[in-house]
């Protein structure tokens, strides 16, 4: 069947505006808060009062193909949202009390300005802390603020433990291969699928630990594979719930949270030992092969069906699907990164691709960098850092992988222990720009909420709307852009892209305005005179980085994308490695199973597998007073983790409520009823949400939702929103990282469930947390 | 392309992922108050069935409220569900040129 529509073309003219009756049409790409990681190409319809009335797709982008998906399309409920923060707020009560008074931006970058000063004299601009969100274009905003303007060294993750997203997996790459890998759906040119001349069709796609048509992560749009099922590729879908994709896959493998790595590491005895591996990738290109062989063989598929709670002939029949076909393609997802042992998870997947030579073949896994090469996310402005205090980031001195620069990151834990401790040395000022850790990207959401509170002499939060965290210890609040409000650019892979502003919003600011702004005032010396708006900067930076083009070029000449030449097999042509040698950027010039860096830390070279810190098999005792496996983070069409929670939106129409997966039989071994309200406690604390039946789950196992809060509750203490009624954060520790630094048990937990009662239920976990006290391990 | 009654949607839902694209489009280019669908969801399964295969679709089902985004068809545009779907498993046309497009694989749901 021919899918595709024919657009009417003439009505999506290839221009940067347009008129369409009243109003008019600008292209751009979607890629700020409220919004997720993908960058797609959008339409802005705006009123002649400059107001955003309406949002489509556009048909012209090679990437998306006129698609949105359905927050893109309801975006205008949110842009113009009564609730969104106009006006800069100063905190007037107590922190928690939710008393503000109104500033001028003036006022507020006086108080900014006399604060940072303060603190770089008393405690060193190292005192000063900036904190991120998702990835998303304040990425290197927040970098170049902090680097120049603040001058500090630590910029980190907001909370979130072992930086167990996406982080993990590319520090791993990083390691391994020099660079990092992608599943290759043809994204990264303008012509896709069958009319790319070099694109193959993967036979085998592996979905491990993602649901990608409704999370989009990782700069990838789920719906290419969808696109690539159509035409024949088979899935391999790695799971403990059974997605969509898992329903249409050829194997669905069950497995345990948190057993990943045991997974991959039985695959690869598999295939290892059935000898179907690609010898002439590995003898030419490869590193460690024989002591990866000896490795697996603790790992036989016996043992790891029994760590795994799988089907030992389906973990086989899967492996050798994978190995067989050709191309085969692995896209991983989060669920990779969340367990203590992330890296060595990651390790482990990525020998599968090497051992059968899907590496930057088409169709395969393929490697790819920035757009045009440009630094412009964690790094960006780091030149601008004073000598002497990248070695002063906290964690580094625990951390080799950090130590020696893989991620531009310092270890969110590290953090929290500082700011609780004053050690290494204390920290007086944070800025939180587009993350709300206590609703969502936090483990142990108590805990960070009284770090917060009580610990930090002064915190700037830059968000859209007056979030929990906010409320609970914000003294200076401050409003910000939305895509159709920015001038900016994207680089995150292939292709580079444009975003045009063509609306603003009372006197909320774009957070390229607020760094370039403070910049002049703080440290002059590292901002040219000319640059004094968003696209002034933009230029600027793609001037330094020899981009060869302008931003106006960018929006006019390359219809708002740009992309480079893609190429694969760059191992082979001498593409990957400054000195233009074949070969892979690592020590050994190869693809690395045996990672030379980790032994020469002392670390274990090889991949391996290890428990969850608790879990049915390292804890069983606890595990018998908490007899359920809790995983966390299921994902929703509606939300984007802690966003499109206001009560009147059309995700809040479609999805009121928080819900999580439970096994019909569990339920009825503990009296849970479908759609009623339960508990789920363990002994780090609780949280609420509603039950929902699903049979597809082990029985031992259950899901919940993340990110939830309730917008239209009190901001006020001791409600706060109902910001720890319902989060699974309450249960998850901070600080139980891998060897490495990173990962953390984020979503292999383990718990109990019974219902809610009256009885039960006196007193809600805010309140708990905010006024009784309560929570207070880790401490 | 103004419907004088021949035309139609054709849904294809095997590829359906159930992402609610078409329903939120409709929702918003119609104004739709809360509760009101021009198009909605309907999920069957998840289940398994006696081969052990599991069934789990999503099927899209046109409502009384859809007009086929009669305005605009009239200024030129696909209707916005066949426009934005993410899985581009819809199809706007005659029902002659509907019908031509079905095949023994299609699992097809047709609308006017
Ligand atoms: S929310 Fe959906 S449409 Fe919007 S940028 Fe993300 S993937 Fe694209
Ligand atoms: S054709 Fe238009 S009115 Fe009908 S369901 Fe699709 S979007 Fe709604
Ligand atoms: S937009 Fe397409 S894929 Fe999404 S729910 Fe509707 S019909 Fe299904």
């Amino acid at each position: 069947m021919e899918y595709n529509n024919e657009y009417n073309m003439d009505l999506y003219p290839e221009q940067l505006h347009w008129q369409e009756g009243d109003l008019t049409a600008t292209r751009t790409t979607m890629w700020s808060g409220p919004g997720c990681h993908e960058g797609c190409q959008i339409i802005f319809y705006t009123d002649k009062d400059g107001k955003l009335v309406k949002t489509e797709g556009d048909p012209n982008s090679p990437m998306t193909q006129g698609r949105l998906c359905m927050r893109c399309l309801e975006l205008p409920e949110l842009v113009n949202h009564a609730d969104r923060l106009k006006y800069p707020m100063k905190r007037v009560g107590e922190r928690g009390e939710d008393k503000w008074e109104r500033v001028s931006w003036d006022e507020a970058y006086d108080i900014i300005e006399e604060k940072v000063r303060q603190f770089q004299k008393e405690s060193g601009p190292e005192s000063i802390i900036s904190m991120i969100g998702t990835g998303r274009n304040v990425s290197q905003v927040i970098a170049h603020n902090q680097y120049a303007n603040f001058g500090g060294p630590d910029l980190t993750l907001c909370f979130l433990s072992g930086d167990s997203c996406m982080l993990p997996r590319t520090a791993i790459c990083y390691v391994m291969m020099g660079n990092q890998w992608v599943a290759d759906m043809s994204q990264f040119r303008a012509t896709r699928y069958e009319e790319d001349p070099d694109w193959q069709r993967p036979e085998c796609i592996v979905i491990w630990g993602t649901n990608p048509v409704i999370n989009n992560a990782d700069a990838f749009l789920g719906h290419w594979i969808v696109e690539a099922q159509k035409r024949g590729s088979e899935l391999v879908v790695i799971d403990p719930k059974l997605t969509w994709m898992a329903a249409k896959a050829k194997y669905w493998l069950r497995l345990r949270p948190g057993t990943d790595a045991a997974l991959a590491l039985g695959m690869l005895n598999v295939i290892i030992n059935e000898d179907l591996v690609d010898h002439d990738f590995i003898d030419k290109w490869t590193y460690g092969y024989d002591a990866l062989v000896e490795r697996v063989q603790e790992y036989t598929p016996e043992k790891v069906a029994e760590i795994c709670w799988i089907d030992k002939d389906l973990l086989i029949e899967a492996a050798r699907f994978y190995a067989k076909a050709h191309p085969s393609s692995i896209q991983w997802g989060l669920a990779v990164d969340m367990s203590q042992i992330g890296t060595v998870t990651a390790q482990a997947i990525a020998c599968l691709a090497g051992v059968t030579g899907n590496i930057d073949n088409p169709g395969g896994n393929v490697l790819i960098d920035q757009a045009s090469g440009l630094e412009f996310g964690y790094n960006s402005g780091i030149e601008y850092l004073k000598p002497g205090l990248i070695e002063k980031r906290l964690g580094n001195d625990k951390y080799p992988l950090k130590k020696y620069g893989f991620t531009a990151s310092s270890q969110s834990d590290s953090i929290l222990e500082a700011i609780e401790t004053g050690e290494p040395r204390p920290v007086r000022m944070l800025w939180i720009q587009s993350s709300n850790p206590i609703a969502n990207m936090g483990q142990d959401a108590p805990r960070i909420y009284r770090a917060l509170k009580n610990k930090v002499d002064f915190i700037v939060v830059i968000d859209l709307f007056k979030t929990p965290t906010a409320v609970a210890c914000a003294d200076l609040l401050l409003p910000c852009a939305m895509s159709n409000e920015r001038d900016c650019i994207r680089v995150w892979f292939d292709p580079m892209r444009s975003l045009t502003k063509c609306s603003s919003f009372y006197e909320a600011k774009e957070d390229e305005q607020i760094m370039i702004d403070l910049g002049h005032r703080l440290a002059p010396e590292n901002w040219p005179d000319w640059v004094q708006e968003p696209r002034d900067y933009m230029n600027w930076r793609m001037e330094v980085g020899n981009v060869g083009f302008t931003m106006e070029t960018l929006e006019n000449e390359y219809k708002g994308m740009h992309y480079s030449d893609y190429r694969y097999f760059k191992y082979e042509k001498g593409l990957l490695r400054p000195d233009g040698l074949p070969g892979f950027m690592t020590p050994t010039g190869r693809y690395e199973f045996y990672i030379s860096l980790f032994a020469s830390w002392g670390d274990d070279p090889l991949p391996y597998y290890k428990e969850p810190p608790t879990s049915p098999y390292s804890t069983p005792e606890l595990f018998e007073k908490y007899p359920f496996v809790l995983t966390t983070g299921l994902r929703s069409f509606e939300f984007f983790h802690s966003e499109w929670r206001q009560a009147d939106t059309t995700s809040r129409e479609l999805h009121p409520l928080p819900r999580f997966d439970i096994h019909p039989e569990a339920a009825a071994k503990y009296g849970i009823a479908d759609g009623t309200w339960c508990w789920i406690e363990n002994d780090l604390g609780r949280m609420r949400q509603i039950a929902r039946f699903d049979e597809t789950l082990d029985p031992r196992v259950i899901a919940t939702e993340h990110g939830w809060w309730f917008p239209e509750k009190e901001a006020a203490e001791p409600s706060l929103f109902g910001v720890f009624d319902c989060n699974p954060n309450n249960l998850i520790p901070m600080c139980q990282n891998g060897d490495s630094g990173y990962g953390a048990p984020i979503k292999s937990g383990i718990a109990k469930v019974y219902s809610c009662t009256p009885e039960n239920s006196k007193h809600q976990p805010t309140e708990q947390v905010t006024r009784l006290g309560g929570y207070t391990h880790g401490e | 392309m103004a419907n004088n009654g021949q035309y139609g949607l054709l849904i294809d839902y095997e590829y359906c992922s159930g992402c609610h694209a078409c329903e939120v489009a409709c929702k918003k280019e119609h104004e739709m108050p809360k509760g009101d669908f021009g198009i909605k969801i309907l999920k069957d399964g998840p289940r398994q069935n006696s081969n052990g295969k599991w069934e789990y679709n999503h099927i899209p089902v046109p409502t009384s409220l859809c007009d086929l985004c009669s305005t605009r068809v009239e200024a030129g545009k696909l209707p916005t569900c066949v426009h934005h779907c993410q899985a581009g498993v819809m199809v706007y046309g005659t029902m002659e040129e509907l019908a031509k497009k079905v095949n023994k694989d299609t699992k097809a749901i047709f609308s006017r």
